[in-house]
């Protein structure tokens, strides 16, 4: 097969508060709704995706957290339910997904090719992470698509943001070609917040947006900072300020997601479409849209 | 004796899905086995289990579902198999130590959710100890910000509640020493210590707690945290748990039952008993803390937002920029005086002689020339509640007595009367009256102790005393 290529990536980031907002029978709270700014980004976000053609969608998630090298999903189906460690009281989901064995037993091919340390998870009992469940309703509540869903190495807590982009861009890299060889059309989602200080107490209802904003006016000046390299085009820029923003924003990033999608998609000097922004207790999250294809000769 | 037995143990599955793959895997198996005979034998009536693999960032969460049933397959070693569980938790008792966590200033609450996802640490250490839920259990989370005081004070509230319910508790700690692993997959037979760095620390600190010198690891534990721990969380804190779980003692009796690398990390299972090791106990230097006063907030610059709407404020208010204006002490024929003690907040002398009788004026904590409170102000210069350490207020004032006296030529033996005056009688009658007993209870003054609206200074206790004092 040829003319296999990444499509779009995103920016997607999982907040469960996103799902328990939207009350889909899939999740067992319900609530009165909440956090619109992002969730009307994720409107846009999904109306922008059904214009591209696309066979797959990889995900990598900085809640399947492994030390011991990367990990990808390596059965056919995961069925399960998946429940927030952090705010059970939002996010109990019942899921049933698909995976593209071939094209995750081509990425983990390509990673061991790269010197990297990677492995198949194929224990059926794996309860599949609830930042991946989150993302994948996000950008496709109908579960259309059939997904592959890779781990976050924490290298940057192991060693630091530094190793953590080498081994990302690797992954990264990695992740396009084996795309590339498999013929498919695909859509690649880093799902993590940018800034991540939370609160530590919740409101009475969690859904009460009087009391959601920034944590911080830093906080807020570096997201600003890093969507404007985004939406701009500046990704070399924006990998090279990676370790101050990670350290100084606490930033999400810190699980590798963003540094390995930009790398994917061959460090874009076009401009990402902003989809949304807001907070979620406290923390600070972008939807936001790298078009490749516009940018793919004989794509449409 | 609320606590019988104190365990460290480790997180990793190995010990439980493959024993049999490595010889140290076997000796950790073989250990958890021992530990949980040893629990068994002790009477404990209660386990609780501090897991270092449960994360939290609202506060600490304490497991609450009576039967959690589920199949926990590990994020890294998922090739090891699956470990089904099958708990009986005491969810009275959970919610019994979230009041009581609550009451002393902690951001706390119980989960109780079909399919809630209980971590490794928590899955090994109830599975491997408690075979067949011989008694019940609680689990509690290790919250990503708490530091030591919060840390502290979450387990006071455990034994808050533990005393109350008349329970007799083993106390786990599921942790890693060092938790270095090693990066790559490695067979069983590689395993070894990451590095003998980690080794070295990781035998420094069992050769402490076989010393039974708990707090002392406690005291070590940011050290211990910046020399052999990933960064992934603020601060290594279980043994600071245990410690407070032990009453911040330095001789327990220890034994290291096994001690083995983990793809890379240090495994140990200890048992940590609470008779005395006879080696006398030892000071520590940090401060023994009773509540929680809340997230200092140090990355606010405006402190009127507060991130915390609940929790009482604790910023640290200079005592001097409160309060009525301070007065020399009126001379006078009979009068006493002194620089040793605070200054007055009106028209009075320190103390008035009459005959063989010294009456005093009321002395509170205020410390001379600072003007500082012992223990802390009861509130800051908006009115705002502060938390204050009683003990601490207390000792004080018997100071300034003590001071008055001195100038009088005389000393606390000399005491006959004390009218003592508290301005929160339950909340602090308990922490006053254990200073009394150490202190003036051992003279003998007869003594009334009143509840009162207010001081005129923001202190919690005053005290009226009268002295005999021959000349
Ligand atoms: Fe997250």
């Amino acid at each position: 097969m040829g003319g296999g290529r990444i499509v779009a990536g995103c920016l997607a980031p999982h907040p469960p508060h996103l799902v328990y907002a939207e009350n889909p029978p899939q999740n067992e709270p319900s609530s009165e709704g909440g956090w619109e700014q992002l969730r009307w980004g994720y409107d846009r976000l999904r109306a922008s995706l059904a214009e591209v053609d696309h066979d797959v969608v990889v995900i990598l998630s900085p809640h399947w957290q492994t030390y011991v090298g990367t990990h990808l999903l390596g059965l056919e189906q995961f069925e399960g339910f998946s429940v927030d460690p952090v705010f059970p009281n939002l996010f109990r989901y019942t899921y049933d997904l698909t995976i593209d064995l071939d094209l995750a037993e081509g990425i983990h091919a390509e990673a061991l090719a790269a010197g990297l340390d990677a492995h198949m998870m194929r224990n059926p009992d794996f309860r599949v992470d609830y930042g991946t469940i989150t993302t994948a309703h996000l950008t496709d509540p109908e579960w259309s698509k059939p997904l592959v869903v890779i781990s976050s190495n924490r290298s940057r807590h192991y060693y630091s943001v530094e190793v953590m982009q080498e081994m990302m861009a690797e992954l990264g890299r990695a992740t396009k070609k084996a795309i590339e060889a498999s013929g498919k059309r695909a859509v690649v989602l880093a799902s993590n917040s940018l800034s991540h200080r939370h609160f530590t107490t919740e409101p009475e209802v969690p859904e009460d947006m009087s009391h959601e904003h920034i944590t911080s006016h830093a906080m807020h000046l570096w997201d600003m900072r890093i969507i404007d390299h985004m939406v701009n085009g500046r990704t070399k820029q924006l990998l090279d300020e990676m370790p101050e923003f990670t350290d100084q924003a606490i930033a999400e990033t810190d699980g590798g997601a963003l540094t390995w999608l930009l790398h994917a998609l061959d460090l874009p000097e076009y401009k990402a479409t902003l989809h949304g922004y807001g907070t979620v207790i406290g923390t600070g999250n972008a939807v936001v849209e790298w078009p490749a294809w516009r940018h793919q000769e004989g794509s449409a | 004796m609320t606590v019988v037995a104190s365990f460290v143990v480790p997180v990793h599955p190995h010990p439980m899905l493959a024993p049999e793959s490595n010889e140290g895997y076997g000796r950790l198996r073989a250990a958890f086995d021992e530990a949980s005979a040893r629990i068994e034998a002790s009477g404990a009536d209660l386990l609780i289990v501090y897991s270092t693999t449960w994360p939290s960032i609202i506060g600490h969460q304490i497991q609450a579902d009576p039967n959690p049933v589920w199949n926990l397959v590990d994020h890294d070693f998922h090739e090891l198999g699956t470990m089904h569980y099958d708990f009986d938790i005491d969810a009275d008792f959970a919610h019994a130590w979230r009041d009581a966590a609550e009451g002393r200033g902690l951001t706390a609450r119980t989960v109780n959710y079909h399919g809630f996802p209980i971590d490794v640490g928590s899955v090994v250490s109830l599975s491997l100890l408690n075979p067949g839920n011989r008694i019940p259990a609680v689990i509690v989370s290790s919250n990503v910000y708490a530091n030591r005081t919060e840390t502290t004070v979450l387990a006071k509230s455990c034994l808050d509640a533990a005393a109350a319910a008349g329970k007799k508790v083993a106390v786990v700690a599921a942790m890693s020493l060092s938790n270095r692993m090693f990066t790559r997959r490695i067979e069983p037979e590689e395993d070894r210590i990451h590095s003998l760095k980690d080794d070295e620390w990781n035998r420094k600190i069992l050769q402490f707690l076989e010393d039974g010198r708990l707090e002392d690891v406690g005291q070590l534990s940011r050290t211990i945290h910046h020399q052999i721990r990933v960064q992934k969380v603020v601060a290594f804190k279980p043994m600071w748990f245990l410690s407070a779980m032990n009453d911040h003692r330095n001789d327990l009796t220890g034994e290291v039952l096994a001690y083995e690398a983990l793809h890379g990390a240090g495994g140990a299972v200890i048992h940590l008993d609470p008779a005395s090791n006879g080696r006398g106990d030892k000071e520590y230097d940090e401060e023994n803390v009773e509540v929680f006063g809340g997230d200092r907030n140090v990355l606010d610059t405006d402190s009127e937002e507060q991130d915390t709407e609940d929790a009482p404020a604790a910023h640290p208010a200079p005592a001097s920029n409160s309060g009525p204006a301070l007065w020399d002490p009126v001379e006078g024929e009979d009068a006493v005086n002194t620089d040793t003690a605070p200054k007055p907040v009106g028209a009075y002398p320190h103390a008035r002689r009459v005959g063989d009788m010294l009456y005093l004026s009321g002395v509170g904590p205020r410390q001379p020339g600072t003007n500082a409170i012992p223990g802390g102000p009861i509130h800051d210069g908006k009115g705002q509640a502060l938390d204050y350490d009683i003990k601490a207020q207390t000792r004080a004032v018997v100071q300034n007595v003590e001071r008055v006296l001195k100038e009088a030529g005389g000393s606390l033996e000399n005491v006959v009367d004390v009218t003592s005056f508290l301005v929160d009688m339950d909340r602090d009658f308990a922490g006053y009256n254990e200073v009394w007993a150490d202190t003036l209870g051992k003279v003998g003054p007869t003594r009334t102790t009143l509840a009162i609206r207010s001081l005129p200074t923001p202190i919690a206790v005053e005290m009226k005393v009268v002295a005999h004092l021959p000349q």
